[in-house]
């Protein structure tokens, strides 16, 4: 692409100018913590773009209008938070119904299609509602009015096992929402809501369908079994082990207005255990001890939910672009709702769970040791899913609401200081340049100090793992799919559309439907080598066929994990490999860079047991 | 669209407009002298709505923010009269959810295109867009300088990043802006998005006695 080259060049040239200035800067005598003061560097260690400074130059005229600058802040002063564990309860009022109970105010409209079945064992109780919160050191910046599950952002953590195989169902719980968000929003955000469990095998009334929101006042039973896919089909009475999924999360999904909902805090994280991945490095696999989640002494398994926001420049609040269509980045990056924060760890292995949860960022996560060293660690997982065993990487790439289980050894690395590192290049909502920037030249987002007491590490060391499988193994993908479905994500006349068409009404007829208990094989396509899309598709894992033509290799073991998120690149073709099974209801398939989720890149589909022969929905 | 389902949305939508003043209380803040204290409604008439000059078809002076977003529920989008590809087929489609919001229009709702061409694009040439397309009341087609008209199109985010995708006005036409000025909800749809799908996600935006009795569902 003839405008990429010439976009690229002009971006080397300014990027060299930026880099000349801050040398200039550096050899007067200025300091980093000078410059922060005079205003010219952000906490993330970018220089703000006055006078060609700016190591992420504004790139075109849209850009450079009203681009908004973060007040500063202090980097690296906050402890980073582990997300609290939300506790069940010991019973619901009124108690929960098969049938929506619409009397009492429930917004759900369609019954609970698997309660009899697996009858739920725990209740849980999540509100939306307003919070007061500081996301930079006191002072810094002012409180920060957010919406949050329990007023809180990321949410509560729930922490769940699957019912052991051979008794499932023991998993299943119920989670109640109460929507009590306020009707003035403080600029923006949408009070009506649905919440995405991200990417439970779950009856499809408690999916989050976009389409299924409900009001302020308004209450919403989610039932969410906790089983393995083929429960009710396949694997009868146990479910398919192979389809564990371990690292989940949950956010509003409120159809068109998505992007605020989430940015302004309603997301949260979802853990399952089971007999395998047991949260115990003693047992099962042996992966690091989730302890009680928060205890530094015993608790080494630490989800971190990343996302970048801006802040107004008058105000120092959250603010939110409300006329973007092609994506909003953020100059602050927060782990687990602060700026710039600081873990201290033991020397011993950990379990870091990273999400990304937009909204439209793409990350490529090295951890940074001393003097711009790179550290290898070892990626488990693909959005949540256990690989065939550990692979030693050097980074992992990550878009919007994928997730990456590590583990990161500071064995012997007692006294050191460690950076997470975001060096992918992106200057804008279209995705990332494809640039990967030099160690110590991209962002640094979490700091690590290898500065805690020394603790018992009795988990697997992925080194010593022998050849082969070590967790569950792939599913296989030779059944033949009853259809092959093509899904072309594109732009025409600056408008979002999938297959040349937009999201259409709520209360249109379903763009496609699936039949359950059936295999398909789709293709996902990007012809534009400008915009890259986070392509999700809920309720089931896919596994990948091919890319631009190419099988995986039998020794990619990352690029054959099961995903829910494809990221589909600059012109990208994937072939990808579908199980629907067990349950039926609505289904939506969606770009995941959630501006253009609200901008009508989606396709509202259904599951049933007809199923339909459109090719290209 | 069957007569039933007109009047049913119509009657959904509601005609009650309720209004937050304009200088709600301000937020309780900590005193931090680094910041001013300025409530979100302000702020966003100061971020995006600049109170231009601009001239209706009708070859009315109008101010953007006083006269045509303050207090209501407003619809932007982009044209140009002499345009042959996409802007007819958009008008056309808005012209239906003209049709289904009924007598709304013109009350508190209000449909604004904004001329992307304003140099050729003189009243007269607006007013015979409009007659042409058969628009009702309630819905303006407007010019101004050139300045002013980018300055609009850009702070209601009719831009791509791309400069050169930018300067093809086609990429600006398929898109509508859409919100309630007090309530402080905004979206953006296709502007070919099916009439009823526009209707649908203009009646979210709506005043709270109204859209607070909605929920969701679908077929």
């Amino acid at each position: 692409m003839a405008y990429i080259s010439k976009r690229n060049r002009r971006k080397e040239k300014e990027r060299q100018t930026a880099a000349n200035n801050r040398s200039e800067l550096i050899a007067a005598g200025f300091k980093r913590r000078d410059l922060l003061k005079m205003g010219l560097l952000t906490s993330a260690g970018m220089l703000i773009p006055k006078k060609g400074l700016s190591a992420h130059p504004i790139t075109s005229a849209g850009m450079v209008f009203d681009d908004p600058q973060s007040p500063p802040t202090t980097p690296f002063v906050e402890n980073m938070p582990r997300l609290p564990v939300l506790a069940p309860v010991a019973s619901l009022t009124p108690a929960p119904t098969i049938a929506p109970n619409t009397a009492a105010g429930e917004g759900r409209t369609v019954s609970h299609q698997a309660f009899a079945q697996f009858p739920p064992q725990r209740f849980y109780e999540l509100i939306q509602q307003q919070g007061t919160v500081l996301m930079a050191p006191a002072g810094e910046l002012p409180p920060q009015t957010i919406w949050g599950f329990n007023g809180t952002t990321p949410g509560p953590l729930i922490v769940e096992r699957y019912g052991n195989l051979g008794s499932p169902g023991n998993g299943s719980i119920l989670v109640r929402q109460r929507n009590n968000l306020p009707s003035n929003n403080g600029g923006f955000g949408f009070p009506s809501v649905t919440t995405h469990l991200h990417n439970g095998h779950t009856p499809l009334e408690s999916d989050g369908f976009p389409c299924f929101f409900f009001t302020q006042g308004q209450f919403y039973d989610y039932h969410y079994p906790n089983v393995y896919a083929g429960i009710n089909s396949t694997h009868p009475g146990t479910g398919d082990i192979k389809e564990a999924m371990h690292s989940l999360w949950y956010h509003d999904h409120r159809i068109d207005h998505t992007a605020e909902n989430t940015y302004k805090g309603l997301a949260g994280t979802y853990i399952l255990f089971n007999e395998f991945d047991t949260g115990n490095e003693n047992t099962g696999f042996r992966l690091p001890s989730f302890g009680d989640g928060q205890n530094p002494l015993t608790s080494f398994d630490i989800y971190m939910v990343f996302n970048d926001k801006v802040f107004d420049e008058q105000t120092g609040l959250l603010r939110f672009d409300l006329f973007n269509t092609d994506g909003i980045l953020g100059d602050k990056f927060l782990v687990n709702g602060k700026i710039n924060p600081v873990l201290h760890v033991s020397p011993r292995r950990y379990r870091f769970r990273w999400l990304n949860t937009g909204p439209s960022r793409f990350y490529q996560m090295f951890v940074l040791g001393p003097n711009n060293t790179t550290k290898s660690f070892w990626q488990i997982s693909t959005d949540g899913n256990l690989l065939e065993r550990p692979v030693q990487v050097n980074s992992a790439r990550f878009s919007v609401a994928e997730r990456v289980d590590v583990i990161v050894d500071f064995t012997g690395q007692a006294g050191k200081t460690f950076y997470l590192e975001n060096r992918l290049e992106q200057d804008d909502g279209r995705g990332p340049t494809g640039d990967v920037l030099g160690a110590g030249q991209g962002t640094k987002i979490l700091k690590i100090v290898v500065d805690g007491p020394a603790v018992p590490d009795n988990s697997v060391n992925p080194a010593t793992i022998p050849a082969g499988t070590y967790f569950y193994g792939f599913p296989n993908t030779n059944d033949v799919p009853r259809i092959t479905r093509t899904f072309r994500f594109e732009r025409g006349n600056g408008q979002w559309q999938v297959n040349g068409q937009l999201v259409g009404s709520c209360s249109a007829a379903p763009r496609f439907r699936i039949k359950r208990n059936t295999v398909e094989k789709w293709i996902f396509q990007n012809n534009s080598g400008g915009w890259q899309h986070p392509i999700h598709m809920h309720f089931e894992e896919f596994q990948t066929l091919s890319i631009n033509g190419n099988p995986p290799a039998s020794t990619g073991i990352i690029q054959r994990g099961r995903k829910d998120v494809f990221r589909l690149e600059h012109n990208m073709e994937a072939q990808v490999y579908f199980r629907f099974r067990d349950f039926v209801g609505r289904i939506p398939l969606h770009c995941h860079n959630v501006v253009h989720e609200d901008h009508a890149m989606m396709v509202l589909g259904a599951i049933d047991d007809v199923g339909d022969n459109n090719t290209q929905p | 669209m069957t007569d039933l389902k007109r009047r049913s949305l119509i009657a959904a939508l509601g005609a009650a407009p309720f209004a937050v003043p304009l200088l709600a209380k301000a937020q309780t803040l900590d005193a931090n002298p680094k910041f001013k204290v300025i409530p979100s409604r302000e702020r966003i008439r100061q971020r995006y709505f600049p109170n231009l000059v601009l001239t209706t078809h009708e070859g009315k002076q109008v101010k953007f923010y006083d006269d045509l977003v303050k207090d209501k529920i407003v619809v932007f989008n982009m044209f140009y009269a002499k345009c042959e590809g996409i802007c007819s087929p958009v008008t056309r489609n808005l012209v239906r959810v003209q049709n289904l919001l009924g007598d709304r229009v013109g009350k508190d709702i209000f449909f604004y295109s904004f001329s992307l061409k304003p140099k050729e694009d003189t009243v007269a040439a607006l007013k015979h867009y409009a007659e042409m397309h058969k628009v009702k009341p309630g819905w303006l087609f407007l010019t101004g300088t050139a300045e002013d008209m980018e300055l609009l199109r850009r702070k209601l985010g009719f831009v791509d990043p791309d400069p050169e995708v930018d300067k093809d006005t086609s990429n600006h036409i398929g898109v509508l802006k859409y919100g309630n000025e007090p309530l402080e909800r905004w979206g953006g749809c296709p502007g070919m998005q099916a009439p009823d799908a526009i209707a649908e996600a203009i009646s979210w935006v709506d005043w709270p006695e109204d859209s607070a009795k909605k929920n969701g569902g679908a077929k």
